[in-house]
This record gives C-alpha cells, sequence and structure tokens, in this order.
C-alpha cells in the first residue's frame, strides 16, 4: 500500500493475551468465560491471571495465593499450577504460524515475539489482523499485534491493541499522524514504555515526566546524563530512530542451567546431593542434546530470604580439565562443589547447577599433555543413557546418586495434563 | 491481498529441516569411467510427519473414548491426528472434532442449505443426530485428517 513505509525500518510485536490462561482454556472448553489463575512453582503465588480474573479478584503480579484463595473460590475462579511443557510446545507453535509472515523474527519471550516488517509493504492493519486470525485458528490463543518504526514503538503499540478495544487487536503506529501518536503517546503513563520499570518511573516522575509524549520529547542529552545511555536510546526508539536491533540470530545458549525451589525444604547432605545429582544429569542431558560440552559447574543453594533463619546463600564454580557433557563427570564436579559450600542446619530453599561456557562439538580442544581427552567414551554410555530414557520415562536408568525418592521436588498441586507433549495425557475425544 | 517483498533476500533464522541424501559413491578424478550403478540407487529415510502432519503448529493429536463412529474406523482407542487451522473451513461430511457441553466429540459434519447436523457411524447403536438451528452454535475445533489404529 503506501509508499511512504517503502523502506523505513518497521516491526511488530505479536504477544499472546494471557498466555498460561489461554494456552489452558484451548483445551478446556469448560473454563472458558470463568475467571482462571497460574500459580508459580510450588504453588506459592499467582503468576498469571486471564482477564476475568484480574477484574474480579484482588490480584497483583505475585500475590502469595492462601491470601486470596478463600475468595477466588468463592467465584468459581479455575486454578492452575504452572504447565511449563504445555507453554512451551504452545509458544514454538505460536513463533512457527509467525515465522510465516516476516523473513526475520525474533523470539523475545515465551508469549512475545518480534517480526521484522522492513520491506514488506503492505497494509499493516490488515496484515496484523491476519497473523492474529492465522494464530488463532491454528493453535487457539489469542494475540495483540503492534507496529512500529521501531522495537519500542512496537512495543507501545502492543500495549494500545492490548488495552483499547477500538484497535481490536491490531494497532499500526507507522500510518497515524505525528499528531495523532502524540496524542496516543499523551494518555500513556511511562510506566507502559518498554523498559521503564517501577524504579525508573518514580524517577521521572520527580522529574515532571508522567506520560509518554514528555519522555518522547526530553532532552536526550540531560536524560543520558542522569539516566545513562539505555534511556537516552529509548528515547530515541520513541522518536523512530532505530537503536535496538532485532537479536535474531540466537546466542548459542552459553550456559545451560538446572534449578528448582524444593516442595518441602532440604536439609541434609544427603537430600542436596540427591537435588544436584538430578539437576547435574538434566543439565548434562541438555547439553548432549544440543552436542555441547561444558567447561566448568556452578553450583548454588540457599534458603529462603524471607525465612526468620539467617538467610543463608552459596555457590561455587570450579573449570573442568576438559569440557565435557557427561553426567558422571558433572555431577562429580558438582557434588565436590556442593560439600564446600554445605552448611548444616539449614532449611535450603531452592538448589541448583549451571554448566558455565559451553562450545560446540567442534570446538573441542585436548589439552597440552593429553593428560584428559575430551570425554568420547563416556559419550558412548551418555547417549545409551538418553536414549533409555527418552524410550521409557525419564529417569528409568539413571546415576544411583541421583537418589530414589525426591521429596523436594516441585508441588504442582493443580497441573493440567500435559495435552501436548505426554501420549498418556491428551485431550480425549468422546 | 498487496504483500511485496524488496529484493532483499535474509536467509530464515528457522529454515526447515531439509534432509538429503548424500551421494557416497566414489568420484575419480581424471579417468573416465562408467558411473557406478549404486548413483542412481539413492536412499531416502520415510519421516511419517512429512505425511501425515502437514501443519505441525496446528496438529494436535486426540485419542478417542467413545464408540459413536465405530462404523468408519475409529474406535475407543483410535488416535486422532487434528487438524485445528481447518476448524474455520471444515466442509460437509468432514469428520470434525467438536465441542459439545464442554466435551470434545468427534462427529460427521453435516451441512446442507440451513440444515446443520452432526452425525454419528455406529448403525448399531443409531444414535441420534444433533441438531443445530444455526451454523454460530456449532463450535468445531479442528478437522481429522488421520486415524491410527493399532491392531491388537
Amino acid at each position: 500500500m503506501s509508499s511512504t513505509h517503502s523502506l523505513r525500518r518497521s516491526f511488530a510485536l505479536a504477544d499472546v493475551n494471557s498466555m498460561y490462561a489461554s494456552c489452558e482454556e484451548v483445551f478446556r472448553p469448560d473454563i472458558r468465560g470463568k475467571p482462571v489463575v497460574v500459580l508459580s512453582n510450588n504453588d506459592g503465588c499467582v503468576i498469571a491471571q486471564n482477564k476475568l480474573a484480574k477484574e474480579t479478584l484482588d490480584i497483583y503480579m505475585a500475590r502469595p495465593w492462601f491470601e486470596i484463595e478463600e475468595q477466588a473460590r468463592k467465584l468459581g475462579t479455575i486454578v492452575f499450577s504452572s504447565n511449563y511443557e504445555l507453554y512451551a510446545n504452545m509458544s514454538n507453535r505460536f513463533a512457527t504460524v509467525l515465522s510465516r509472515f516476516s523473513p526475520r523474527m525474533e523470539k523475545y519471550s515465551i508469549d512475545e515475539t518480534f517480526l521484522e516488517m522492513t520491506g514488506i509493504n503492505t497494509d499493516y492493519s490488515q496484515y496484523g489482523q491476519e497473523i492474529k486470525d492465522t494464530v488463532r485458528q491454528s493453535t487457539g490463543l489469542p494475540i495483540c499485534v503492534g507496529f512500529g518504526f521501531s522495537k519500542t514503538l512496537a512495543k507501545l503499540a502492543n500495549h494500545c491493541a492490548k488495552k483499547q478495544d477500538k484497535w481490536n487487536g491490531v494497532c499500526d503506529l507507522t500510518t497515524i499522524s505525528e499528531q495523532e501518536l502524540d496524542s496516543i503517546m499523551q494518555q500513556l503513563p511511562v510506566s507502559k514504555v518498554w523498559g521503564v520499570g517501577r524504579k525508573l518511573e518514580a524517577r521521572l516522575n520527580q522529574l515532571g515526566v508522567h506520560d509518554v509524549l514528555r519522555l518522547k520529547r526530553a532532552d536526550c542529552k540531560r536524560i543520558r546524563n542522569e539516566f545513562g545511555v539505555v534511556l537516552e536510546r529509548t528515547i530515541k526508539e520513541l522518536n523512530g530512530e532505530v537503536w535496538l536491533e532485532m537479536e535474531d540470530v540466537l546466542p548459542e545458549a552459553k550456559q545451560v542451567m538446572s534449578s528448582r525451589s524444593f516442595g518441602t525444604r532440604a536439609s541434609t547432605l544427603q537430600d542436596l546431593e540427591e537435588a544436584i545429582a538430578y539437576h547435574a544429569a538434566m543439565a548434562g542431558e541438555r547439553m548432549r542434546e544440543k552436542g555441547l560440552f561444558a567447561n566448568g559447574v556452578y553450583v548454588f543453594i540457599m534458603n529462603s530470604p524471607h525465612d526468620k533463619a539467617e538467610y543463608y546463600s552459596n555457590s561455587h564454580s570450579i573449570g573442568l580439565p576438559s569440557p565435557t557433557n557427561s553426567t558422571i563427570k558433572i555431577t562429580k564436579a558438582a557434588q565436590w562443589i556442593l560439600k564446600r559450600i554445605y552448611k548444616p542446619g539449614v532449611y535450603y530453599q531452592k538448589a541448583g547447577v549451571m554448566l558455565l561456557d559451553t562450545i560446540p562439538a567442534g570446538g573441542l580442544q585436548t589439552d597440552l599433555f593429553g593428560y584428559s581427552k575430551p570425554d568420547t567414551k563416556a559419550e558412548a554410555l551418555m547417549s545409551a543413557i538418553d536414549r533409555i530414557n527418552k524410550k521409557y520415562a525419564r529417569g528409568a536408568i539413571k546415576l544411583a546418586s541421583e537418589g530414589v525418592e525426591k521429596p523436594w521436588r516441585m508441588r504442582r498441586s493443580f497441573k493440567s495434563p500435559n495435552y501436548t507433549g505426554d501420549w498418556d495425557e491428551l485431550p480425549r475425544v468422546l | 491481498m498487496a504483500t511485496s517483498f524488496l529484493q532483499l533476500y535474509i536467509p530464515s533464522q528457522n529454515p526447515r529441516l531439509l534432509l538429503r541424501p548424500v551421494y557416497s559413491g566414489k568420484v575419480s578424478a581424471g579417468q573416465s569411467r562408467f558411473p557406478s550403478a549404486a548413483q542412481d540407487y539413492v536412499m531416502k529415510e520415510l519421516d511419517l510427519n512429512e505425511r501425515y502432519v502437514t501443519d505441525p503448529p496446528a496438529t494436535f493429536m486426540m485419542p478417542v473414548t467413545g464408540d459413536s463412529m465405530i462404523d468408519i474406523g475409529i474406535y475407543p482407542g483410535s488416535m486422532l491426528i487434528v487438524n485445528k487451522a481447518m476448524a474455520s473451513k471444515a466442509k460437509s461430511s468432514d469428520i470434525i472434532v467438536a465441542i459439545i457441553e464442554d466435551e470434545f466429540v468427534v462427529k460427521r459434519l453435516y451441512k446442507r442449505g440451513n440444515t446443520i447436523r452432526l452425525l454419528s457411524e455406529n448403525k448399531a447403536k443409531a444414535y441420534a443426530a444433533i441438531e443445530f438451528s444455526e451454523w454460530q452454535e456449532l463450535e468445531i475445533w479442528g478437522v481429522v485428517q488421520h486415524v491410527i489404529n493399532t491392531l491388537p
């Protein structure tokens, strides 16, 4: 259509409405039209809710569940523990559908994806509706799409699309006049700008910057001096200059992490050893899936800062003599660290293993004296273990140090079935 | 619609996996020879997904529990391969997954003029057809593309 944005850089942000609740609704027709909340790991607090729950319940992010449980149940609220397997699967479907609409995209989070629109000369409002309808029809997920001349503007447009009914889920800020854009910005508080958090908002308010338009027109130099280059860049982006690039070349995950809160507190060294062995095995498996080798191992353990007992958090990392992805070697290193950071008498709330400085198999070097060859022998054993675990259930074969009972596993009492990832939990049809 | 890309090619960041046979015969330099007969015989692995899951982000697997469709080979225990994207384009006589009283059911869609019905395929039990007075009333979740039956 318009030749005005022929070569000018432009971006779209597609965002799933109430992602977690929407994923649940795809497979549960009976909960549509009801308030839905999703709880964090261990069912501690509310981490997501649909629009209806937001309207009927006094919810804010991370509100402890027990505080509103009674009220929620009275109102017929449907409660879920987080089902990350399902959300990740639906998120991949969402991104796959989007990839048909632009040659270049950046998956920004589980429910947000940027699309580069430069050179796609079409009516964005119409294109956005098509994107929205296709995602809805293919996956069942409701989304909003925002278009702008920078990623920051696309994000702002998405916010308008989501909060203001008149856009019908798609807001294109690239074709409206400067005056219209300014009047939209004047209505929005600065906190709606990408990257402006609560603290920054308070400081900006003190300077008399309350709405987005004021921020857009702020003096860049002064902002840079007082707030740094990041906010200066945001202002330039609000003015339609591109300062944030598409980060489409996914940096090869440099770190692989496995960690989890304990369902019930762990205190003995043995409990922690089992947890650490489990995380080492998970991280090792992920490494082998990706064909990566780790150069270092990092372990952390902590109790909760909210505990009455003194806060204790400790971590340590070591480099490995040669890169490995063997669960045996990773576990050994992790247990060695654990013994050095473990303090008796603490009720630990969380533990985890992170593998550092990972490199692909191609980048392997042996050490100069050949003390330690990279682990090709262990590799055969590990891939046999992975195959068996894939064929049977996870954990069919494991190192004995992982233990048999895992009292510290996550508590997820209200978890929905793994509708898309487990043969035994697929949605049933009459 | 008037979508036109500039002559500006950016490689896709998520290319679809494209499996290609690898030529494994010997190439000899210099002397000309007859090509090996094995050259024409390249191996190709069959991937069930390639044929039966044509639209991966819209495809869901759903096992059947009821017996209303046994005359056409959909039994309790059958696995349905359901395409959700096709729901809005469902045609008369398609086998569909619909939402009836908040439950997923598999039925045959019948659509003629103003008559909209969901039909069962089980002569022995003769389940009644479900009538709809309006198209809007019927909620189609997906269209069944394939059925997998495991033989005992």
